[in-house]
């Protein structure tokens, strides 16, 4: 089955719904990163707990659920006819 | 605290649970569901991961191994937050396919195949088990905190009798309202509700204990912060290893566990909802594990060493007197428990009915899909499946008799269902998974997992004899549980992820590779994969020969009187009919097998159908049948068109023939007119002088004169024989031809001394390139030289120019010589172009010295008997003539 053909290039609320969608995608790669970093931190590679971990841990958290609600709303808008992957 | 007021709190809390599921149903029949079917429902609904596991062991875990405790929480929010990626697709794929559990997901996707069905049913059974065992052993280790906590000291009940009450209890809440009805999407309003009341009441009552903590015995933030500094360090450790494959884990658990796909796919009620979900669940998580720390820190401070730290939400409450927060910890952990519980049976009492009961059923009563009540019967499987599930927790925690920490058999039990994971990545991402390929993944995860992880966590000796931990299985030493092909450094349940893991997307992915799909598992991919891209039917109903009473006898069986007749009647009412009986066109049936896929499963619904439409179903490969068909006929057309155009070619091409004969009959007549005249001409002066010689009397110079008037005529009339045998024999291609090499130019000069004598007294220029001549050309000299004679005398007949000029231009290309010869008269007009090469042919009569209007019509056969052409070359300002041959001419030509 043809897919049909795509415009090749976009309006600017199409094109920003794309980039959107492209960030909500990485945001799990980023989150992923920031919490594997502190196994970095500690060279003998023993991670001890003390309050400045768990408040990193917890802000990491909290970031990644504030991007994630930033995000959310657009990407809701954005299911429809035109709802391809890009 | 009195225990038998914990006991009546306990039976208040379950009634108000039943409450709530009861009025919710009600509203959900009479289809006023309104703020229910919000987001924060489904958000909360989603927090059953959130099970006593994590409510009290999380506590406990924090104590034993630090912040890993947290990565439990990591993987499902990173899940959620990349919620673009994979739970959008599931949730749409669960959607559209009216999927009703993890099992039917994957057999559909799979070509529909029962088999898979069986065998992710069996995983999630083996690995849910020990995880309601879990569940309940909470339940009766909390009830045991306050019992010993009692003042008299005495236990009022034995801890086999509380589980087997509370096993009870959940059977007779999960069947009342996990099996009131066959929903077609198989969704549970009430019993989605009574989760999300529970999963307030768990996030209010750990934040509460968490407030206390903090707040109440340690002195604020900056304390807890301080003795969180203060606290034992070297006790927590954490292996890089064991932190990033236990955030893959739980992201992988999250996905397949039986009781969150329940939750998040089967039972999502619109897809904006997941929108919300993705940050919002993450915050929930955020929210239960705020306090661990602080109460795991103050915990140990506190407690007296040797305490359980998984009961310390409960026991720090008590300790301090807080008897009002002890119980609203142990209502928290008692949701989590019994909200896990349900959910879970629920879904795998779906499985069982679905992939193995009814199956089985149909297959033993073969006439049953056609007379009996189905739908009771499936109910009725639905109870036995939920009852079962439950006796096999109870089984289990009795077995076990309740003593390993909670979180590894937590893991454990993660890491089995984790081997769907492969499988539904591979369904839902690549078209080129085939069934066999999932079923030898599958059952590859499953024995790794079993061998190195699940039996294992019996203990040695229980299950797996101890001469396979030190020995390995049958002797062999790469075969130990907890060292698989000698790999000793890693963590059990990492090793065990790492290997399970590994050899099952192995297994899957070759099995995939080295396979062919069936048509109607390429076509289910296909529709899953490309889930976004419109609708790919998998498989479409002929207008076959079912009964539109009998169609609605079987839906009535299975989705209830009322529902399916308003179902037909809107099906009707869509066709333009009026009553209950639609026609059973494809697109009918097609929505009609959603419906009933969606209570009974997609293989079985397919299957009853079909039953019903008979052989009238059509399927791929009488599709692909039709289609060769008509490609046949296709072909067959073609080819009769084929020849048609052949015999019409044919046809233009004898009617040009006659044409042609028509024509070669007239000029053969013209020409026989013209030579009889030609001949005629000559003789007629000889025979006048001839007679008149013969008379005598005459003048001797008379004598001469007549007699060379004579003897020209017969010249002429000899040269024109000579001529016309000439042509004829050119003409028949008897032509004998003297190859050889000859200089052009020597050609040119010969062909102009020649000419010569054509009206010599005329002044003629001649233009030449000299260079461009010294070519030498294989041919036959002589004759080429004849046509340059005729050409040149031509020129100096017939060229009308008062300082007539001939230019001679010689060009070499591409193994080909061209001769142009061009004067400066006035040409040749356009009309007469085309008959100037034809026998007698003669312009003007003016000028006919000699000749008999042959030379060109010989000159054209010479050219072709030499493998060249000559042509007229319009467009020079004279009459120009060119003359092509070939540089080389080859003896086989000739």
């Amino acid at each position: 089955m043809r897919r049909p053909r795509r415009p090749l290039f976009l309006a600017r609320a199409p094109y920003r719904r794309r980039r959107l969608r492209d960030a909500a995608r990485l945001l799990p790669v980023f989150g992923v990163f920031l919490l594997l970093l502190p196994l970095l931190w500690t060279p003998d590679s023993r991670m001890s707990l003390s309050s400045g971990d768990v408040i990193y841990f917890f802000s990491v958290w909290l970031v990644l659920i504030g991007l994630a609600a930033a995000f959310a709303p657009g990407l809701r808008g954005g299911d429809g006819a035109d709802e391809e992957e890009d | 605290m009195p225990f038998n007021l914990l006991v009546l709190a306990c039976f208040l809390y379950v009634a108000f649970l039943f409450t709530v599921a009861f009025v919710v149903e009600g509203r959900a029949a009479k289809g006023r569901l309104g703020w229910l079917r919000s987001p924060v429902v489904y958000t909360l609904s989603l927090s059953i991961y959130c099970t006593a596991w994590t409510f009290y062991g999380a506590v406990g875990y924090a104590a034993r191994s630090g912040l890993e405790f947290l990565t439990i929480y990591f993987g499902p929010t990173l899940v959620f937050v990349g919620w673009w990626w994979l739970l959008r697709k599931l949730v749409r794929i669960g959607r559209q396919h009216h999927v009703t559990s993890i099992a039917d997901l994957i057999s559909s996707r799979y070509g529909k195949s029962n088999t898979l069905g069986v065998i992710v049913t069996v995983i999630a059974v083996v690995a849910a088990t020990p995880y309601i065992a879990l569940q309940l052993q909470s339940v009766v280790l909390s009830f045991g905190v306050f019992a010993s906590a009692a003042p008299d000291g005495s236990r009022p009940l034995d801890p086999g009798q509380i589980a087997v009450w509370v096993a009870v209890g959940l059977a007779f809440f999960t069947i009342l309202f996990g099996t009131r009805n066959l929903d077609a999407r198989e969704q549970h309003h009430g019993i989605v509700t009574a989760i999300a009341v529970e999963a307030v009441v768990k996030l209010v009552a750990l934040l509460a204990v968490g407030s206390f903590v903090v707040w109440g015995i340690a002195g604020g933030l900056a304390d807890v912060i301080a003795r969180i500094d203060a606290a034992d360090l070297a006790a927590w450790q954490v292996q890089p290893g064991r932190w990033t494959g236990i955030i893959f884990l739980s992201a992988a658990a999250v996905i397949c566990l039986p009781r969150m796909f329940q939750v998040m796919v089967v039972e999502n009620e619109d897809e904006g909802h997941l929108a919300r979900a993705s940050w919002a669940f993450p915050l929930y998580l955020l929210g239960m594990s705020l306090f661990i720390v602080p109460i795991a820190v103050v915990g140990l401070e506190r407690m007296p060493v040797g305490a359980n730290p998984d009961m310390f939400v409960l026991t720090l409450p008590l300790a301090e007197g807080q008897g009002a927060l002890a119980m609203l910890a142990f209502l928290g952990g008692f949701s989590s428990a019994t909200s896990m519980v349900i959910v879970e049976s629920i879904a795998l009492a779906t499985m069982i009915s679905n992939h193995v009961m009814i199956p089985l059923w149909l297959r033993l009563r073969p006439a049953a899909a056609a007379a009996d009540d189905l739908r009771s019967v499936v109910l009725m499987a639905r109870r036995l499946a939920i009852t079962a599930v439950l006796a096999l927790g109870y089984g289990y925690y009795q077995l076990s008799g309740g003593s390993a920490a909670l979180a590894s058999i937590g893991l454990i039990a993660f890491l089995g269902v984790a081997q769907v994971l492969p499988v539904m990545l591979g369904g839902i991402f690549w078209r080129g998974a085939t069934r066999t390929g999932a079923i030898l993944g599958l059952i590859t995860g499953l024995a790794v997992w079993a061998f190195a992880s699940f039996l294992p966590s019996f203990g040695p000796g229980a299950v797996l004899p101890e001469s396979v931990f030190t020995q390995g299985l049958f002797g062999q030493a790469w075969l130990r549980p907890h060292s698989l092909f000698g790999t000793e450094a890693m963590d059990p349940i990492i090793h065990a992820l790492f290997w399970s893991m590994t050899l099952n997307g192995l297994a899957f992915c070759l099995g995939s590779l080295f396979t062919f799909p069936g048509p109607v598992e390429r076509l289910q991919g296909a529709a899953f994969v490309n889930v976004f891209e419109g609708a790919v039917g998998p498989q479409r109903w002929a207008r076959g020969r079912a009964e539109p009473e009998a169609l609605l006898g079987m839906a009535q069986r299975i989705l209830g009187e009322e529902a399916a007749l308003s179902l037909f009647q809107v099906a009707a009412r869509a066709q333009g009919k009026e009553g209950f009986l639609p026609d059973p066109t494809p697109a009918f049936l097609d929505s009609l097998e959603a419906r009933l896929s969606g209570s009974v499963g997609a293989a079985t619904a397919h299957a009853m159908i079909s039953q019903l439409v008979g052989r009238a179903t059509v399927t791929v490969e009488d599709l692909m049948a039709v289609a060769s068909e008509s490609a046949q006929i296709l072909e067959y057309s073609a080819r009769l068109e084929a020849r048609e155009a052949e015999l019409t070619r044919t046809a233009g091409a004898l009617r040009e023939a006659n044409e042609k004969l028509t024509q070669l009959s007239l000029q053969k007549d013209a020409f026989l007119s013209q030579i009889s005249h030609e001949l005629r001409t000559p003789m007629t002066s000889i025979r006048a002088f001839s007679e008149i010689l013969t008379e005598g009397d005459l003048l001797p110079e008379l004598v001469i004169r007549y007699g060379r008037i004579i003897h020209d005529e017969a010249k002429r009339l000899t040269r024109l024989l000579d001529d016309l045998l000439d042509l004829s024999v050119l003409e028949n291609g008897a032509v004998q031809l003297t190859l050889g090499l000859a200089s052009l130019q020597g050609m040119i000069d010969t062909a102009l001394t020649a000419a010569r004598a054509t009206r010599p007294e005329r002044e003629f220029q001649v233009v030449r390139d000299l260079p461009s001549e010294t070519i030498y050309i294989k041919t036959d000299a002589d004759r080429l030289t004849q046509v340059f004679i005729n050409l040149i005398s031509n020129a100096r007949k017939y060229c009308d120019a008062a300082r007539p000029e001939l230019r001679i231009a010689v060009r070499h290309k591409a193994g080909r010589v061209t001769v142009d010869f061009i004067d400066n008269g006035r040409g040749i007009p356009k009309g007469a172009q085309a008959l100037i090469f034809e026998k007698f042919s003669r312009l003007t009569d003016a000028n006919r010295a000699g000749g008999a209007g042959l030379g060109l019509a010989i000159c054209r056969e010479i050219m072709a008997n030499l493998g060249g052409s000559v042509a007229y070359l319009p467009g020079q300002g004279g009459a120009a003539f060119r003359v092509t041959v070939p540089l080389r001419l080859e003896t086989l030509a000739a």
